[in-house]
Formats: structure tokens, sequence, C-alpha cells
């Protein structure tokens, strides 16, 4: 029953006390082997089922009761919230962030809270200061990052859902590796107030599910202008499940050259193109495209995420809250050590590289640079999406790797290469499972055009329909454990 | 001598820049603060339209021109009381430029130009040595309070130029209701850029930035300073250092602060929580047409009805005087008048109690009762200010006094003649003075009928009352 996706759960006429108790049990049991969550709150979600169980037909919403594990960034009142760094390890917030609490309006429970890339910067969850999280699928591979531990405890049944957040492609890269789903809303569609900043012009918050439907169910939740967040748009939040089962009859469908080229596995690019078949077969128009500026998306990227991490976490120097070094003899003395100890390696290597490319004399070569290919890859979009309703690649050039296998960060990088130019353009991408390269899942991504989420949702469930693959079973030895 | 100055001016909006919290002054340290104003990871800022508002009233009020669009952005440097490790500020796309103030100089009046006036908030307090030994103490109830930071062009030539402009840009903002700019409580704050070239050259000298000065006269005498030490240094042949020096008040002196290696780089980029703000012109046309009489326009007039530039200065710094002038102009008093009561009895009524002018038992419709009592001869100016005195102490109508206290003016010859008959009888010794060719011993005579009268008696005409009769004994004398 675990192996079902929420709506379907919701339908089965079990209880939410026992769906609830189903995944806590599992998470239980089986995260020792996986390490998806930091932090187990399995009190929270009984409650919440409880609640929903006793209010009958009074309940918030269809979906209460049910639980959902949340990312560690996502900051939530009582319930500590680390972004997988020892800076925030016995950090517990006086807030909550506004998608959690819609969720929680929602009557929905927290299950837990999942591992990441420190402060989200990382494609493989490997640089968690609490230590790895592991691919369900494989144990000795990465779930991908940074939302490797949400994607990770969908694709285990420990949580039936969960929110991730995605800055260069972090849901989508580890719903790939997971097979499971991903969806990067486009940006504004989710409020970012309570999400700890990465890049504050790129976050933004979405759903890892089973199936595409829990996908649009979760949007739904969580989308719509907050007064709280400047940057998220005062559009009306469409009803994502209304015309869903539409099919893609007549909808152009772009193959952008680019991201099928070299560093992307045979294999992959085998199963994207069968799922371009696939959506040729359901009545979409399918056509070859190019996308020139995507060559220079992942050096743009390099350069304004961590220009706006380097002054994100600028606030982390052990005054008001979060680790502070001993021993120190001055703020200046304080500030250095804090730092020096509180962030791991990776994190410290973007707060360099972003602090250098803002510095003076290196501004125009670098910052100004990157925001000028950024324009001219929000404007390629733009010209690209008066051609086509959808755009299809590949989520990630390969399937996952093994933890401790890539070890140079420039290497690491180019995993988002695809998934990248999404977050510069602010459009909405959707990731979701459509075969194996080496018995690993491969996922595809479908665009859209900023706000066209319910349009993307509608690709994608035909996709899936169309190609009727079987859910990525996790690896032999989880299962082994189990009673 | 080139002075350019920056001025950081606090809005007085009820809430602050980026949050809703209360943005009053004081309170106990950390009682008005959230997640966004203490910078707590996932916060998130949200423009206060208000202090948007309030900063266009000000730029507006300093003839500046208002952006179209307008963005923030971050300043980035550290001290442990700036909560984000960076500070929301404005850099290439201010929200006004182009402005400019008049000022009076020794040359007359000149233009002074404003560069530009950005917003930006506020940082959180350092207490230092207050908590338990050498402990700092953090005060975050500032943090995010807005301000507007007004730059002036390097148009200023003199210690007493920059009084005058810091002056006249304090006026200015405080007419425009936006802060009560006090420089005590630091809700204006002035740093300036000071350099010094021979006369006659172009060639800007090395630049000197000089702080912490918490007063007007501290800016006036801290800019005195420091060009005479610059001067002096030049003239031993040494070269400036371009530096941050902060004025030390009770030694009168300026001290280094940072030296030029620790230059601060702030790393400005466009702040990414915050979208570009476009400024309605109808939105501008309607704070501009709310704006009140401005200290130019208002020091202009006083000017053209007569005032001496000193005289229409004092009454237009101190606003609660200029509206108090003009209410009493409308109430019927010639302006001079008016004005001449209001330099006079009132402020020395008001530097006596110490107390603001709205406590003084004194309306705009008495003072121009007062002024018309005097203009009609009814009481004289001697009678005048004691029937001041009385309103002040009843809160009645001056006419009201003077007919119950019979003070009213005696201009009857008769009543005066038996009062100087009197006065000469009593006084054989001072006649025979007079008579003697001692002239001034009349003002003498003069006193005496006036005490007899209570001060009522009109002073032209006792003078000619006492001449007449002095003449007529000067006649009935035998020559001796
Ligand atoms: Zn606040």
């Amino acid at each position: 029953m675990a192996w079902r996706p929420v709506h379907e759960l919701a339908a089965s006429g079990a209880s939410r006390r026992e769906i609830a108790e189903l995944f806590v049990e599992r998470a239980a049991r089986l995260d020792g082997r996986v390490h998806a969550f930091l932090t187990q709150t399995p009190e929270r979600a009984l409650e919440a089922a409880e609640r929903a169980d006793r209010a009958g037909g009074g309940r918030p919403s269809p979906w209460a009761g049910l639980p959902v594990a949340l990312k560690d960034n996502l900051v939530t009142r009582g319930l500590r919230t680390t972004c997988a760094s020892r800076m925030l390890a016995d950090w517990v917030p006086p807030y909550t962030a506004t998608a959690v609490e819609r969720l929680e309006a929602a009557g929905l429970g927290c299950l837990g809270k999942t591992n990441l890339d420190e402060f989200a910067m990382g494609s493989s969850t490997e640089h968690s200061a609490f230590g790895p999280t592991r691919n369900p699928v494989d144990l000795e591979r990465v779930p991908g990052g940074s939302s490797g531990g949400s994607a990770a405890a969908v694709a285990a049944a420990m949580a039936p859902w969960a929110l991730g957040s995605d800055t260069g492609g972090s849901i989508r890269q580890p719903a790939a590796y997971c097979g499971v789903v991903g969806l990067k809303p486009s940006y504004g569609r989710v409020s970012r107030y309570g999400l700890v900043a990465f890049a504050s012009s790129l976050d933004q918050i979405g759903p890892i599910t089973r199936d595409v439907r829990d996908a649009a169910i979760l949007l739904g939740l969580i989308a719509g202008h907050d007064p709280r967040d400047a940057t998220s748009a005062e559009r009306p939040v469409p009803d994502y499940l209304e015309r869903l089962e539409e099919g893609v009859r007549g909808l152009r469908v772009g193959l952008p050259r680019e991201y099928f080229g070299e560093g992307v596995a045979p294999e992959v690019r085998e199963a994207v193109l069968g799922a371009a078949r696939a959506l040729e077969r359901e009545g979409a128009r399918v056509e070859e495209t190019e996308l020139p500026s995507t060559r220079y998306a992942l050096a743009a990227y390099y350069v304004v995420a961590p220009a706006e991490a380097s002054a994100n976490l600028a606030r982390y120097d052990g005054v008001r809250y979060g680790f502070r070094a001993a021993g120190a003899t001055s703020y200046a003395d304080l500030y250095d050590r804090t730092r020096q100890k509180g962030f791991g390696a990776e994190v410290r290597r973007r707060i360099m590289l972003g602090t250098y490319a803002l510095s003076a004399g290196y501004y125009d070569q670098y910052y100004l640079k990157a925001q000028q290919v950024r324009t001219l890859i929000r404007r390629e979009f733009g010209e690209a999406f008066r051609r086509f309703d959808l755009l299809l690649t590949p989520t990630a050039p390969t399937a996952a790797f093994r933890l401790g296998e890539v070890s140079d960060p420039l290497t690491m990088y180019m995993n988002d290469i695809c998934t990248i130019p999404a977050n510069l353009a602010g459009l909405p991408a959707i990731s979701l499972p459509c075969g194996s390269a080496g018995g690993l899942p491969v996922g595809a991504q479908l665009m859209a055009a900023p706000f066209e989420e319910a349009l993307l949702l509608r690709a994608a469930r035909a996709l899936e329909a169309a190609l009727s693959l079987q859910p990525w079973r996790p690896a032999a030895e989880l299962e082994e454990v189990a009673p | 001598m080139v002075i350019g100055l920056e001025v950081h001016v606090e809005l007085s909006t009820r809430t602050k820049m980026f949050c809703s919290c209360p943005a009053d002054f004081g309170g106990e340290p950390n009682t008005h603060v959230c997640p966004v104003c203490l910078a707590l990871p996932g916060a998130l800022p949200v423009p206060n339209r208000r202090a948007v508002e309030f900063a266009i009233r000000a730029a507006r009020a300093l003839h500046c021109e208002i952006a179209a669009e307008t963005k923030f952005d971050r300043k980035n440097y550290h001290y442990p009381d700036l909560p984000k490790g960076y500070q929301i500020s404005q850099y290439d796309q201010p929200l006004a430029r182009n402005g400019w103030l008049e000022i009076e100089t020794e040359e007359g009046r000149r233009r002074i130009r404003i560069r530009r006036l950005h917003m930006e908030e506020d940082a959180g307090k350092s207490l230092h040595g207050e908590g338990d030994g050498e402990a700092t103490l953090l005060d975050f109830n500032r943090a995010g309070v807005p301000l507007v930071e007004i730059v002036s062009e390097p148009d200023l030539r003199s210690p007493e130029e920059a009084r005058a402009y810091l002056e006249m840009l304090r006026a200015t903002v405080f007419y425009t209701g936006v802060s009560d700019v006090k420089m005590e409580e630091g809700s204006l704050r002035c740093d300036a850029n000071v350099s010094i070239r021979p006369r006659g050259s172009s060639e800007l000298g090395v630049l000197v930035e000089v702080k912490n000065m918490n007063s007007f006269r501290a800016v006036q005498r801290a800019l005195a300073y420091e060009a005479e030490r610059q001067a002096r240094a030049l003239a031993r042949g040494e070269r400036l250092e371009r530096e941050t020096r902060h004025w030390d008040e009770a030694r009168g002196v300026t001290l280094p602060g940072r030296s030029k290696e620790e230059v601060n780089d702030y790393r400005y980029f466009p702040e990414p929580d915050l979208v570009p703000l476009r400024i309605d012109p109808a939105w501008v046309a309607e704070i501009e047409a709310s704006l009140p009489e401005l200290p130019e326009a208002r020091l202009g007039r006083y000017q053209e009805a007569g005032l001496a530039y000193k005289e229409a200065w004092t009454l237009v710094a101190q606003r609660e005087l200029g509206d108090f002038l003009d209410a009493t102009v409308a109430a019927g008093a010639p302006l001079r008048q008016a004005a001449n009561w209001l330099l006079g009895e009132v402020s020395a009524r008001l530097n006596e109690s110490g107390r603001p002018l709205a406590e003084l038992r004194l309306t705009p419709a008495g003072l121009a009762g007062l002024v018309a009592l005097v203009e009609a001869g009814t009481v004289t100016p001697t009678l005048a200010k004691q029937v001041f005195a009385r309103m002040l102490e009843t809160g009645e109508e001056p006419a009201v006094i003077v007919e119950r206290e019979g003070l009213v003016q005696i201009r009857d010859e008769a009543a005066l003649e038996a009062v100087a008959e009197r006065v000469i009888e009593a006084n054989p010794k001072v006649v025979a003075d007079i008579l003697s060719g001692k002239e001034k011993a009349v003002a003498a005579l003069v006193g005496q009928v006036m005490r007899e009268t209570r001060g009522k008696a009109n002073a032209a005409k006792v003078n000619e009352v006492l001449r007449r009769r002095l003449a007529e004994l000067r006649q009935a004398e035998p020559r001796g």
C-alpha cells in the first residue's frame, strides 16, 4: 500500500491513522540504511492523522491527516531546522514557512525533516554535515541533491510525498536519480517565506511525489500569493487537476539539441527519446530545436548563485543564533572562527566564489556578465515558447553515480546542466521517470513557459500514462530487513 | 575648503522599512523585533509603502527628480549590529537625484546641489560595557527603521556654509513631517567629506571623511578643526591620507578611524528578495500637492515683508513661531509688528520657561488684538507689555484686560496737565536745574508723570505738556 500515490491512499478506505502509521513505521525501520531524515516527528504525523479521523466530514481538505516529509531548509516553528549544517544544528525556529503553514492548514502532518546538501548546495546529498543520504534504489549510489533526503524518503516509501527546494535542479535531479516525480514551479508561484535562502533569485519550493497527479495536488496546496514574499506572484492559482487528463493531442513539443549532446549517457538519451516517441503517439507534434545560449547557463549559474549565497549566508556570524565558535577575542575573530568551523567545505567554496565575483574590479567581468547571459537565456526561452508549448530534455546527463565517485567540484556541477536553465529563466519544470540506464532510474524533464504549470502537469500526466512504468522498487537489502 | 555632506534622516513611519515591527524610538531592548528584522533564516523583506511615500515627500521638498523606476541593492559588510550581514540600500538607481537647497552665505544666496536621495534601513545598536563585565550587548529595535540618505555635491566652502546647509536641510525635512530630525536622538546624522585646495584651483584635494558629529555646533567646529589641521599638514610639507576621522567632542579634535588599507568594498548587487519599484508620477504629484509651504518660500516671504535675514530665519527655523506668525497675520496683524512680538517678548518667555509655544496661554487672535491696540494708540508700548503678561496669566483677550484694569492710555491734555503741575510742584530742585539750562533733566519729570499714571500716559503728550508748562515758568521767572 505504501507504494501507492497519495490520491489513491486517500481513496483507499483506510483511516488516516492507518496510513500515517504505515509511513511512520517504515521510516522508523528503514531510515537507518537510507538516512533520508535528519529529524523524525512520528508524533506530529500521527496527531494530524487522528485529528483528521475525528473530524470526519469536517476535514479542512481532502488530504487532511496525510503525512508529508519536509526538506530541512523549510523553517518549522518549534522543530529544529538545520539546513544539514553544523551552523544550525540546534536551531529551533520561532516561526513556520508559508508553504508549510499552508500544508498544516490543509491538515497535513509533518513526518520529519529530510536531509540535504548543506544549505542546499550540492547535487548528491553527500555534503550534509550529518552524513550522506543513500539512494533507495541502490544503496551504494547517491540519491542526487540537494533535496536527496526528500526524494529518497518518497522512493523508499518512508513518506507518501515530500517538499523539496530547487535552485539549480535540486528537486528534479534527485527525483530523476530516485525514480520519482519532482516539480519545480515557476519563480514566484510558491512563497519563499521561511525557506532558508541559498540563491534568492533562483530558489523555489516544490513537490516530490510518486506520480504526476500527486504533484498537481501538492502544488495546489502550497501555491499562491504571499504578502510576506515580495517576489511572490499575484496571480490566481488554477485548479491543476481540472484538465490533468486532457492529453497532449496537438501540443507542440521541442527537443533542444543542446540537451542531448556530449556528456549525456547514451542510455539516458535513448530513454528520453523514447519518451518523445510516446508523446508523439499520444498526438503531440515533436520537433528538434536549438537553444544556443544553453552552453553558458552553467557558467552564469555558478556566478549568480554563489554571489547571492555569499550575501545570504553572511548572517551566520555566531552573534544571534546558531553555532558560535569558542575562544574568539573580537567580532572579526568570532566571525572568522564561527564560519570556518560552522560551514562545510562546499559552502565555504561557494561563499568565496560569490564574494570574489562581486568584489570591486571583478563585478563587471563576472556578476554583470552572468546577469546578461541570464537575460539572453530568458529571451531565448521566450522565443522557444512562441513555437513550442513544451520542451523535453533529460533531467540529468547520467543516472545516479556512486557515493564518493565524483570528488571534483566541476564534474559535480555538470550534473545540473540540464536543470539550471529553467531556474535562470524562472520556468516551471518537472522530472518524471522515463526508463532506466544500467538498472537505475532515468528522468525526463518537461519545461513550460512561466506560470504554465497546468499545461506542464497535463503533458507530464499524459507521458506517465503512455509509458505506464512500474514504480521503482528499493534495493533488496532494504526490503530484506523488513519483517 | 571643499565640503560635501552626507545626511541620514530616520523616517517616522509607524512600522519599519521591511517588516511590520513598530519603528518608534526607545522601548525595552529587543522588544520591537521579528524574524525579518532579526534576519532569522528564511525571513524575507517586504517594502513599506509609507516609507517610500515619506522618502518621495522629502525628495520633492529638496527639489529632487523622482526616478520612474527604482530598485534596492545589498550593501555587504560585517558588523555585529547589522543582522543580515548586509544592509538593504540603493546603489545605482536611487529613488531621487538632482535636487538643491538655497542657503544664505557671505556673498548672498547660493544654491547647494543635492546629488541623490536614497532609501535604506538602519542597523541595530551596540551597547558597550553595559552588561556584565566587558560584554557588548545588542539592541535590534532600531534595526530596519527606514532612513533616507541625502548626499550633497561638494558645493560647500566653509564650516559656516555647511552648518547653514544642514540647518536648512533639517528645517525643510521637518516641515514635510516625515521625520522629527533630532540630532540628539540620532534621527538626523551627518558625515562630511572634506578636502582643501589652494584658492582658485579646481583640482580636488585629498578627501577626508569626518564622522560622529552630533550637533550643529559639532559640525561647524569639526570642519573648522579639519580645515586647520589639513592646512597645517600641507604647510609642513606632509602628504594627506584619504581616511575616515571621528570628531571627539570633548577634546575638540578629529581622530583617525579606518585607514586607507581597510577601504571598504561593499560588493553592491541588486537585492534579489525585492522587485524593482515603479513610481507612479500621479502618486508623486499627489504627494507633492500635499506639501506645506517650505522654509525657503517662507523665508523669502518674511524677507519681502521687511524682516532681516536673521530675524526671518529665526521664525522659519522654529516652525511653531513661523506658524504662529502666519496665524497672527491671518488674524489681521501687520507681519512686522507681529514678528517683533514673537522675536521679543514671546521668545524671551519661551527661553525662560523652556516650554513650547503651544503651552503658553497665547492665541494668534490674542496677539493680533494686542498689536491692534498698540497700533490704535489705545495702549502704550509699555502698557502693552503689561497687558501681554496678563494675557499669559489669564488667557483673556487683551481688550478685556485693558477694559477691566483701566489700562487705557491717557491722552486727555487737561488730565495730563494736572499731573504735570503736581510733579513740577513736588520737584522744585529738578525744575530749577531745567530752568538753569539742564534740558536733559526733563526726562526725570516725564518719568515721574509716567509713574503717577502707572504708565498709562502717552509719552509724547506728556513731553509736550511738560515743555509747555516749563516754558511758561521760564517766562515768569525774573532773570537774575
Ligand atoms: Zn521586524
